[in-house]
């Protein structure tokens, strides 16, 4: 989808499921953030009608998202296309739990 | 704006800064920064989360070197957090634009976030501690030198703490702290003792609510109903400097007749006495213009510390309020405790009924050194000024007479080594059983003065233990027995030519006023701070109008007839007073 009033701002969305056997805690919510910020579309996720901010460790935290939650990242931005790639693939990694290592 | 209710332990209302004692002692004195000083306070600021960061970094490195990527795992987490963007901006704009110190910039904005946490109900609730450590980390760089210890408190604030330790109260400055609050605690806890004698709000039991307020922060403390009021509202507030305008007036009158004597309309001097349990009350009793120390009780001696009081323990207390006092007359009680609170300290066995049990006099009388001790003392402050020796709970004329042969035994044994003391000393009783009123006749020639403890004479005439809340409405002052009972013991004494005084929690209640001296008292002997009301009221009466007034009330079969009747009289007073 392309927004259709601003030039080279797109909104992308894809559904996310943690995976992890504990859930989205401290250490991947801040895998996850770290990701987030190296891009610089917005990032949100979305649960719901509960919405935060990718790029806060802290907002990420407050999702509390247990293993099985289904989450939507939405990136808004001129590379958001490849925002969404890297945090998609973070979460089909399992964001590493076991030191599986997966190259890209 | 949060209300929270725990156990109002001292009266009294103030509004102030919260000063919150955690675990370390942390304090937060401000919450406002002037707007000059934003720039200085952000670098401040961003210097301290700096030295917080390479903190974290290094215990992370140590950590990693020592056992491993996982266990430095938490400290990258911390420091995830700490550089948190958003985090980092509501810091900043929390003192660039709301001119919050960075202190409290720092503690309200992180405790909001540990909040949220602790509400989450999966295992991530415990990043909550994280929260902390940093908010712990941060304000430790902030505050630096700085940290003060509760000694060094320069401005007035309200204090709030888990709890307050014996060690903790007596490092307060007392000229700043407006008030207490703590999570635990109960109504005769070390914090309530403690603000009782300072006459300022205590507010204890609150249970848990120290995460929800950050040093600095406004505090209503209201003592009179136990609420503790976290950021009042404005209307909140108003409300309250109201109350307190009011009361402060109140207190401005009383305190103009302070110097003047509690004497009748019709010209009779009422002798007005302190009751203490501290000798620093000696100084309050004095500062409200009283006639001397009606009742100076001294269990606070053996119950504030572990062992024993030495006989030099007691003599410091009595020779404290002795001296202070300058002449004016001290009534020094014995020992007044059941075995309840010493069993362990000596070998009883607990009993069933501590308030008919080992107690009191008796409790001395059996453990004959700790008897002759505190009597060792009082006699050596006798020397002092006009000291006067009062033995609680006496039923029995065999008690009375051994416990003045202790006394006398004690006085040889202080002659025989040359120690200085009053032999004529006064020696009295308390009249707080059935069993003494009834048989006062023959007291009252073996002493030379008897108290009216109301407080234990109720209980035992009416059968009913005050502290059962299940029957409190039963234990009441103005019920016609203990008023018989009052009569008869003022009547014995009066022609005896014997003083007379009444001492327990009736005396202290302006209600009373008007039938105690209608029943023919001329001494009352309340705590500090009813000194003003009660002379007030007496100058306000004639002894006239008072004993008609007993005479109807003693002429009514219940206690809640009389107390209308009383209530009702009073009214009338104030309204006369007003006029």
């Amino acid at each position: 989808m392309s927004g259709a009033d601003t030039v080279g701002v797109q909104t992308l969305t894809r559904e996310v499921v943690v995976a992890n056997s504990q859930g989205l805690h401290a250490r991947p919510a801040d895998m996850l953030a770290r990701e987030a910020r190296k891009w610089q579309s917005r990032i949100e996720l979305v649960d719901g009608s509960q919405r935060v901010d990718g790029k806060s460790i802290l907002d990420v935290l407050t999702l509390a998202a247990e293993a099985g939650r289904r989450l939507v990242v939405e990136a808004t931005g001129p590379d958001a296309r490849e925002a969404i790639e890297a945090i998609g693939g973070l979460f089909e990694r399992k964001f590493n739990e076991h030191g599986t290592e997966q190259t890209s | 704006m949060l209300k929270l209710q725990g156990i109002a332990v001292s009266p009294g209302v103030t509004i102030g800064e919260a000063l919150v004692l955690d675990s370390e002692g942390f304090r937060i004195p401000r919450r406002f920064v002037e707007r000059s000083a934003v720039d200085t306070e952000l670098a401040r600021l961003a210097h301290a989360i700096a030295a917080t960061a390479r903190e974290m970094e290094r215990n992370r490195d140590a950590i990693r070197a020592e056992l491993g990527e996982q266990y430095a795992a938490i400290f990258e987490a911390h420091l995830a957090m700490l550089h948190d963007e958003k985090l980092q901006r509501e810091l900043q704009a929390a003192v660039r634009d709301r001119n919050w110190w960075p202190e409290y910039a720092v503690s309200r904005t992180l405790r909001r976030y540990a909040k949220v946490f602790q509400s989450l109900d999966n295992h991530i609730s415990q990043r909550a501690h994280d929260i902390y450590d940093i908010e712990k980390s941060l304000l430790r760089n902030l505050l630096g030198q700085r940290r003060e210890t509760l000694a060094a408190i320069s401005q007035p604030v309200i204090v709030l703490a888990h709890n307050l330790t014996p060690s903790e109260t007596a490092t307060l400055d007392r000229r700043f702290v407006q008030g207490f609050a703590t999570e635990l605690g109960g109504p005769g806890s070390h914090t309530a003792i403690v603000a009782e004698g300072l006459e300022i709000p205590a507010v204890v039991g609150v249970g848990p609510f120290l995460a929800d307020v950050s040093g600095g922060e406004p505090v209503i403390l209201d003592g009179n109903q136990g609420l503790v009021i976290l950021q009042p509202d404005e209307e909140t507030i108003a409300r309250y400097r109201q109350e307190l305008e009011a009361a402060r007036t109140v207190a401005a009158q009383l305190k103009e007749i302070r110097d003047l004597p509690a004497e009748t309309t019709d010209g009779v001097r009422i002798q007005l006495t302190g009751n203490i349990e501290f000798p620093s009350e000696a100084e309050q009793c004095l500062a409200r213009g009283c006639d001397g120390i009606g009742l100076y009780r001294t269990e606070f001696l053996y119950l504030a510390s572990r062992t024993e009081p030495t006989e030099d323990d007691h003599y410091a207390a009595y020779a404290e309020v002795v001296q202070a006092m300058a002449g004016r007359p001290v009534v020094i009680r014995t020992l007044d405790l059941g075995a309840d609170k010493m069993h362990a300290r000596l070998n009883i066995e607990e009993e069933r009924n501590p308030c008919l049990g080992l107690r009191s006099i008796r409790l001395s009388l059996r453990q004959l050194p700790m008897f002759r001790t505190q009597l060792r003392a009082i006699l050596r402050a006798s020397a002092l000024g006009d000291v006067r020796v009062m033995f609680p709970l006496i039923s029995t004329i065999v008690e009375l007479r051994q416990a003045r042969m202790v006394l006398a035994d004690v006085m040889e044994d202080l002659a025989e080594h040359g120690i200085a003391f009053n032999r004529k000393m006064p020696v009295g009783m308390m009249v707080e059983t059935p069993a003494a009123v009834m048989m006062l006749d023959t007291f009252i020639k073996e002493v030379d003065f008897v108290s009216i403890g109301t407080n234990d004479l109720i209980q035992y005439t009416l059968a009913v233990d005050r502290g059962n809340k299940d029957v409190a409405d039963l234990y009441n002052a103005c019920d016609p027995a203990v008023l018989r009972l009052l009569r008869r013991s003022l009547d014995v004494a009066r022609e005896a030519g014997v003083p007379a005084n009444v001492c327990g929690q009736m005396s202290g209640s302006v209600m009373y006023t008007q039938l105690l001296l209608g029943l023919g008292l001329r001494q009352l002997s309340v705590p500090p701070s009813a000194i003003p009301e009660v002379k007030q009221a007496c100058r306000s009466v004639s002894v006239a109008e008072c004993r008609l007034i007993a005479e109807k009330a003693l002429a009514m079969d219940g206690a809640r007839e009389v107390k209308a009747y009383l209530r009702d009289q009073l009214r009338r007073r104030l309204a006369q007073a007003v006029a």
